[in-house]
């Protein structure tokens, strides 16, 4: 049952990223990406990870990927064709060279190792857990994020100004 | 699994329900705002016009048999994606949202909430972030200068408020010390004075204010403000597209007003009668209850037979329609004998376990449905109210007046926090 | 029952995907959402490896990615903008100034 679950989502996640790489509107390679983040968000979820879910959905999906289409629509850019002279020889070698070596990197893990996930309490990836993590051990950097944060904005406003 | 099913189906119900009594809401409110009648004359048969309502069915009826537009060089599948995404962004927020406390029945404890996440609020949060997504591609699909206008006022609006709703909620989540709502509703126990309202004025006020511009509605309603853009992001759909935005805006209003009766006015709490007095007297509460109803009813099936008697007398109309509050006069008062009745064979309510805990849970539900409504009221009053926002005021408020405010609130809650427990 | 390969698995293919993505398309916007596949991949090896281990490390260091990207895309947009206005095209091939 898991199992079948965590094939849906997968198979989404999949499908909709190579959606990202192949559609030649900019616009509907947003709206896959959005899909593709809600996917990965499931799977956030299916591994106990309650608070990175809903944040994948609430920072990425929610947030990033607005201000892509915004700058998608603001700049109105219509689709485009993919290469049109094709794809060069040594580009075909390595891609076939790429995949052999995955393909063998696959049959390896999946021989060599199992990984059967432990029973994970209640309280494992809740946002109290995750919460006393952040302002304890990792609270230098956290403060640095808020700085970089801070940063990203101003810089920002900056580069997107019309007259400096 | 009956449960899951009816925890999902019974909120979806209550919005479709509540959405077109807001609508006839919405039309008779403004209209007596601004000093004239509304709607007042599609009638079944010619005699019931219920002041009104029989309208929200005529409208529904006309958007569903419109002509539906396809206008040319249109994206097809975002022009069609985008009112679905609003409606439904805006119906999965009631999952997380807590209509009553837990019942305990058969020895498990059933939570009157679809799914009662560890993140809740965050959860909500989120599908407000997304409901930007509806509105930007009905914007850019509709291949219309106007429409990518407002589409994109609107998300720049949208997401600028969302800052503040985070920030407004922060404070009220330090208070609560947890982030599920169920444990938020259960923290502003039944007094009055202890409800976040009046804990954290500022916040509540704060969490207002960015809800209208969420749900954009007056007066931050520039994006589709009528007399400027011409409807903006809506403007080219027809027919039943059309309605499922008009719908999803009322549904964004519901959902608004059932967050902040969650957040900040005690949820399903009933003033002063907390749920442990509610279930060990639910007897006592029934009685009152229904000798209310019997009171209410008699007095409104008498007064309406006077006005039916008066109407018919002077003959107002001349037709039909004079015989209404006759008819409605004596539904009222067939009601009125029927709880009577009751009230007389059942007479003293002593409930069992089971029932007293059913009368509660029906108690709270009742009164979170009424203080929904309530602020969908104020959502219609301030609408037809206050003239709306022009765009840079909009985002001046937003940015420069309600952000630092709502970081000094979380500054002072948490100085107080601190040094007062 | 899913077991950590799988989610090793997926999280590789996705990674493919997005460099697969960086490399051949031309558009400047949509090579960065290539890139945020890309983060996306190794967060899910994160978050996986963190629910096999039992330790919310891993939890930890996907949120301060998600954070970092989230400054990161801000920056590169409006990176993008400054570029077309000046330029008028977002097609990496037509940004060559530097070159000779």
């Amino acid at each position: 049952m898991e199992l079948t679950v965590f094939y849906i989502f997968g198979g989404l996640a999949v499908a909709t990223a190579l959606g990202v790489v192949a559609f030649k509107n900019p616009i509907s390679s947003a709206f896959s990406l959005v899909v593709s983040f809600f996917a990965v968000s499931a799977l956030y979820a299916m591994l106990s990870a309650h608070f990175l879910a809903v944040i994948q959905i609430l920072v990425y999906a929610g947030a990033i990927m607005v201000l892509f289409i915004f700058v998608i629509m603001l700049l109105n850019l219509q689709g485009e064709e993919l290469e049109e002279k094709g794809f060069p020889a040594y580009f075909k070698v390595a891609a076939a060279l790429f995949l052999a070596v995955f393909l063998g990197g696959l049959i390896f893990v999946f021989k060599n190792f199992q990984g059967i996930f432990p029973k994970a309490n209640e309280t494992f990836g809740t946002v109290k857990s995750v919460g006393a993590l952040l302002f304890t051990r990792y609270f230098v950097p956290f403060e640095l994020t808020s700085v970089l944060l801070l940063v990203a904005i101003v810089g920002g406003v900056v580069l997107a100004k019309r007259e400096l | 699994m009956i449960l899951i099913l009816a925890k999902i189906l019974i909120p979806f119900l209550i919005i479709f329900n509540i959405i077109p009594f807001l609508i006839w809401l919405e039309r008779k409110g403004a209209a007596y705002i601004q000093d004239r009648r509304g709607p007042n004359r599609a009638a079944i048969f010619g005699i019931i016009r219920l002041g009104g309502m029989i309208h929200s069915l005529a409208d529904v009826l006309k958007l569903v048999m419109k002509e539906d537009i396809l206008p040319a060089r249109v994206n097809r599948f975002f022009y069609y994606l985008a009112p679905f995404t609003a409606m439904t962004v805006a119906c999965v927020t009631f999952a997380v949202i807590p209509f009553g406390a837990p019942v305990p029945w058969n020895g498990r404890q059933i939570t009157l909430q679809a799914a009662d996440l560890n993140a809740g609020i965050l959860y909500i949060l989120a599908i407000a972030s997304l409901g930007v997504f509806g509105i930007m591609l009905a914007g850019w699909s509709s291949n219309n200068k106007y429409s990518l206008l407002g589409g994109l006022r609107s998300s720049a609006q949208m997401i600028s408020y969302e800052v503040v709703l985070s920030l407004a909620v922060i404070s009220v989540l330090m208070m609560a010390g947890s982030l599920e709502l169920s444990k938020i509703v259960e923290n502003q126990s039944s007094y009055v004075w202890k409800w976040n309202c009046l804990r954290q004025p500022v916040a509540c006020l704060l969490f207002m204010v960015a809800m209208f511009a969420e749900t954009n509605r007056l007066p931050f309603d520039l994006p589709e403000g009528e007399s400027e853009i011409v409807a903006g992001y809506h403007l080219e759909y027809s027919s039943m597209k059309f309605a499922l935005f008009f719908m999803a805006e009322y549904a964004n209003m519901i959902i608004a007003s059932a967050v902040l009766v969650s957040l900040f006015f005690g949820g399903w709490q009933v003033p002063f009668l907390s749920t442990e007095i509610l279930r060990s007297h639910a007897g006592e509460v029934l009685q009152f209850v229904v000798i209310g109803a019997v009171v209410l009813h008699v007095l409104g099936g008498l007064g309406l037979l006077a006005r039916g008697r008066n109407n018919v007398k002077t003959k107002k109309w001349g037709d039909r329609r004079d015989y209404e509050p006759i008819v409605l006069g004596v539904a009222a008062l067939g009601a009125a004998l029927v709880l009577w009745g009751v009230l007389f064979f059942y007479w003293p309510f002593s409930l069992g376990e089971k029932a007293s805990v059913i009368v509660t849970a029906a108690l709270q539900v009742g009164v979170y449905l009424a203080k929904i409504l309530f602020f969908c009221w104020v959502f219609i009053w301030v609408r037809w109210t206050l003239p709306r926002f022009r765009y840079d005021q909009l985002m001046r408020l937003g940015w420069k007046y309600m952000l630092p405010l709502s970081l000094v609130n979380i500054m002072v809650t948490g100085w107080i926090l601190l040094n007062v427990e | 029952m899913a077991t950590l390969q799988h989610y090793l698995v997926l999280s590789a293919l996705l990674f493919t995907i997005g460099i697969a993505g960086l490399v051949i398309r031309r558009n400047v916007l949509i090579i960065f959402m290539s890139v945020e596949l890309l983060l996306n991949a190794a967060n899910l090896v994160f978050v996986a490896f963190a629910r096999y281990r039992l330790n919310l490390d891993g939890h930890v260091a996907a949120f301060f990615v998600i954070a970092v990207a989230a400054a990161e895309a801000a920056i590169g947009l409006a990176i993008v903008i400054a570029v077309f206005r000046n330029r008028g095209t977002v097609k990496v091939d037509e940004l060559d100034w530097m070159k000779n």
